[in-house]
């Protein structure tokens, strides 16, 4: 049994990390092609114009990616976790069928139209069909986002008589309290990645001196959009989600912070490890009283550690979750001090030649990824031991029926096909960039 | 309420079969009636800028289904693990053949894609059948209404039988056989020249194969669950379903014959449609029948969701569907007409 929990878990775990790689681009790379579409609509560029046609190619990789890799999430939830569907179907049933109605008929029709239809459908309507897109797809993020909410927050549901749980207000489900800061901290999070993978586009071109003309739009749109996303992702939208964190799962809280005693004037943890056995973060480097102000604003407020809740609520990985947790906010800082230079050297006209900082945006661009998903292991190790927090622990949720060994069978499938289509990706990803903005112009005068 | 929710998912189920069969047939067949290059790509684009629409309908269905009937969902779907996770393999790599191809310009890349394309879809043509095979023959359901079924055991229809028997094999060859001609007719209709002559060939040849395994596993339905007639002697309607099929079958000889390949597009779209719900109609209220006792049935009463949500539901869904049915008639209308390949394309 034992075997089998753990099993289902890093199946799920794996597939999921895997595939929001692929989405957390989309997302945010829609956003900047329909801004470059607009600027192209606006001043007749042709330049910006081109640039959307090659930043959709690798949209358009990327989304195949994330569709095929999509697939088996909806799946998972019968064939792995059979007891939660049965017991929790009634109530985020609506929100996974909700995207699948909504978001995903609208983003699969534009997207056939963006891709293959901008002579037929003219500049305006092409930029119509982008948007499209670009909306689908953060549709379908807010439909996720309500699901995985209701598990972080359960909210307008009864439990009926069979034990499982019964929907009692549709509006309550998809205006949860949780949705707002995790939605808008996720999407935000999602435009971070794709302004770093622009820049850093932009810079290659720059310093190898290719396309120099479209390395100067992605560095300048990269940039842009970069400064804006890094500082509203830390603020107000990761502020905002710490304190729903906070406020609903105090325990997952101290176990993010490696908070392991309750005290007042409580330190914010930079560096440490946790060590379980003797309790104590070891090597701590530490800001005092930080975490006490950071949290209510006062530098002498108490703050709740492990030892104030019973320890059968401990989250139940509590070193990965405080790893995940502080990799995410380091690098999150890292991103604001590297953007603010870069829009610095860019108002005083400097960044195009300012080779050591286009080498760092150049190699930037993989920690977004790093940071995104450190955060979603954040949500889900935090969740933890409970599948829907409160209602229903991780251990009750799966499918009983289905063996360890059938379930080993499959992650190695999917660990097998996933480094297939991971090498296919970056086979395809680095041709295209290698190919350059001028072969997309080309295969459309063709 | 159960009612127009099992109606609901069946329609949605029907759409899928109709719409994503078309290209799986067009997957099925392309290495056989496009011979070259140029013919591959317009068998590819003549689905490429719908056949991920068309995928959806299975992923909205399944989302419906989860929302609607969690149980069955969970049951059903950790019950044939092995299978779903295999048709999940079979339609990622299916996608990738489809959309990969184009990307690098060498012959063996683009021979290698094509050749995962027809076997990811002739393999998934066999598993939807076996799928369908398998709630016709029912599982081994448990008090709590769950099962696991193996891939296969001993081949025989029972007891303990896996899911590939020969009974749902057979089905499985129904469904290549049915998607074949409905392929066929869907790429005669959107090309000229060689691909249509040849894919007119393999629809008059592949439709007598249809004909005849439909008969064979009419005969072996009505043995191994003869309660599939119950329904149709106490409402004497139903038997509209199974004649809406029968017209099928008849247009896709005759249009084949006269080469009015639309029409037979939707002969072959009716014969499908039609066999679907006459199953739906024959297994109502079943929805998963019980090979070990029928009191363990899974029927649409026993599965469903609260009251609230699903009254709730039918209002979002029913516009849900009305937005997605308008832009796939747009999306149809505006790559109306005879493919023409051009480079942006595939």
């Amino acid at each position: 049994m034992e075997d089998a929990l753990l099993l289902h878990r890093l199946q799920f775990a794996f597939t999921i990390t895997f595939h929001y790689l692929f989405p957390q681009l989309t997302m945010g790379l829609g956003l900047l092609i329909v801004i470059m579409k607009g600027i192209a609509l606006k001043t007749g560029s042709e330049f910006y114009n081109n640039s959307a046609r090659f930043w959709a190619k690798i949209f358009a990789i990327n989304f195949a990616i994330g569709v095929v890799t999509g697939i088996p999430m909806e799946f998972q939830f019968g064939t792995n976790w059979a007891r939660f569907s049965t017991f929790a179907g009634g109530v985020i049933g609506q929100t996974l069928a909700m995207e699948g109605v909504f978001a995903f008929f609208l983003e699969s029709s534009f997207l056939g139209l963006f891709l293959f239809g901008e002579k037929k459908l003219g500049p305006r309507l092409h930029f119509f069909a982008a948007f499209m897109v670009f909306a689908g797809s953060w549709l379908s993020g807010y439909f996720i986002i309500a699901t995985n909410a209701w598990m972080q927050h359960p909210v307008a549901y009864e439990v009926a008589s069979d034990g499982s749980v019964a929907l009692t207000s549709f509006w309550g489900l998809l205006l949860n309290p949780w949705i707002l800061w995790q939605y808008t901290h996720t999407m935000i999070g999602s435009v971070v990645t794709a302004s770093f993978a622009v820049a850093a586009v932009g810079a290659f071109y720059l310093l190898a001196h290719r396309n120099e003309e479209y390395g100067k739009i992605f560095v300048r749109t990269g940039v842009i959009a970069g400064v804006i996303s890094t500082i509203l992702v830390a603020f107000p939208t990761g502020d905002g989600q710490v304190k729903n964190v906070l406020n609903h799962q105090p325990v997952t809280f101290a176990a993010m912070e490696g908070l392991f005693e309750t005290q007042e004037g409580a330190p914010l943890v930079l560096i440490g490890q946790p060590d379980m056995e003797k309790r104590r973060l070891d090597n701590p480097l530490h800001v005092p009283r930080m975490l006490s102000f950071l949290t209510y604003l006062h530098w002498g407020a108490e703050v709740k550690g492990l030892d104030a809740f019973p320890e059968e609520n401990w989250p139940t990985n509590i070193p990965l979750l405080y790893y995940s947790y502080h990799v995410m906010v380091g690098l999150g800082t890292m991103f604001i001090g590297i953007m603010l230079a870069s829009v610095y050297l860019m108002r005083r006209g400097k960044l195009y030649s300012a080779r050591p900082l286009l080498w760092i945006l150049m190699l930037a661009f993989p920690f977004p990824y790093i940071a995104n998903t450190a955060g979603w292991w954040t949500a889900e190790l935090g969740r933890q031991p409970w599948l829907v927090y409160g209602l229903m622990r991780t251990v009750d949720g799966t499918s009983t029926t289905v063996s360890a060994g059938n379930t080993l069978f499959t992650l190695l499938g999917f660990a097998g096909m996933y480094f297939v289509i991971g090498m296919l990706f970056l086979l395809l990803v680095v041709k295209t960039i290698t190919a350059g903005p001028e072969a997309a112009l080309k295969s459309h005068d063709h | 309420m159960e009612i127009i929710w099992f109606c609901a998912i069946a329609f949605m189920l029907a759409m899928y079969t109709i719409l994503d069969g078309f290209d799986l047939g067009a997957g099925i067949l392309h290495l056989y009636v496009a011979r070259n290059d140029e013919e591959r790509r317009t068998v590819l684009g003549a689905i490429g800028p719908v056949w991920d629409g068309n995928e959806v309908w299975l992923l909205a269905a399944g989302g419906t289904l989860y929302f609607a009937f969690p149980l069955l969902y969970a049951s059903s779907f950790s019950g044939f693990y092995l299978p779903l996770m295999i048709v999940l393999w079979l339609l990622m790599l299916r996608g990738l053949g489809i959309e990969l191809r184009h990307h690098v310009h060498h012959p063996m890349w683009k021979t290698f894609w094509d050749t995962v394309f027809a076997i990811g879809s002739i393999l998934l043509a066999i598993f939807f059948g076996a799928a369908l095979g398998n709630v016709v023959r029912g599982v081994p359901l448990n008090e709590e209404g769950y099962f696991f079924s193996p891939l296969w055991t001993t081949f025989t229809v029972r007891p303990e039988a896996g899911i590939l028997d020969w009974f749902t094999v057979m089905m499985g060859l129904v469904g290549l056989a049915t998607l074949k001609v409905h392929g066929a007719n869907y790429l005669a209709m959107k090309t000229t020249g060689v691909v249509q002559e040849r894919s007119r060939r393999v629809a008059s040849f592949a439709v007598w194969g249809v004909l005849a395994l439909s008969v064979a596993t009419l005969i072996a339905s009505s043995s191994i669950h003869p309660e599939i007639w119950t329904n149709y002697s106490e409402h004497f309607w139903g038997y509209i379903f199974p004649l809406v099929a029968l017209f099928g079958m008849g247009g896709m000889f005759y249009f084949n014959r006269t080469k009015q390949d639309a029409k037979a597009f939707l002969s072959s779209a009716s014969f499908i449609g039609g066999m679907l719900a006459s199953t739906a109609f024959g297994l109502f209220p079943n929805v998963l029948p019980a090979s070990t006792d029928s009191k363990y049935s899974l029927t649409v009463y026993n599965t469903a969701a609260g009251e609230y949500g699903l009254g709730v539901g039918l209002i979002w869904w029913s516009i849900g569907i009305v937005i997605a049915l308008g832009y796939f008639t747009y999306l149809f209308y505006s790559f109306r007409g005879k493919v023409k390949i051009h480079s942006d394309g595939y």
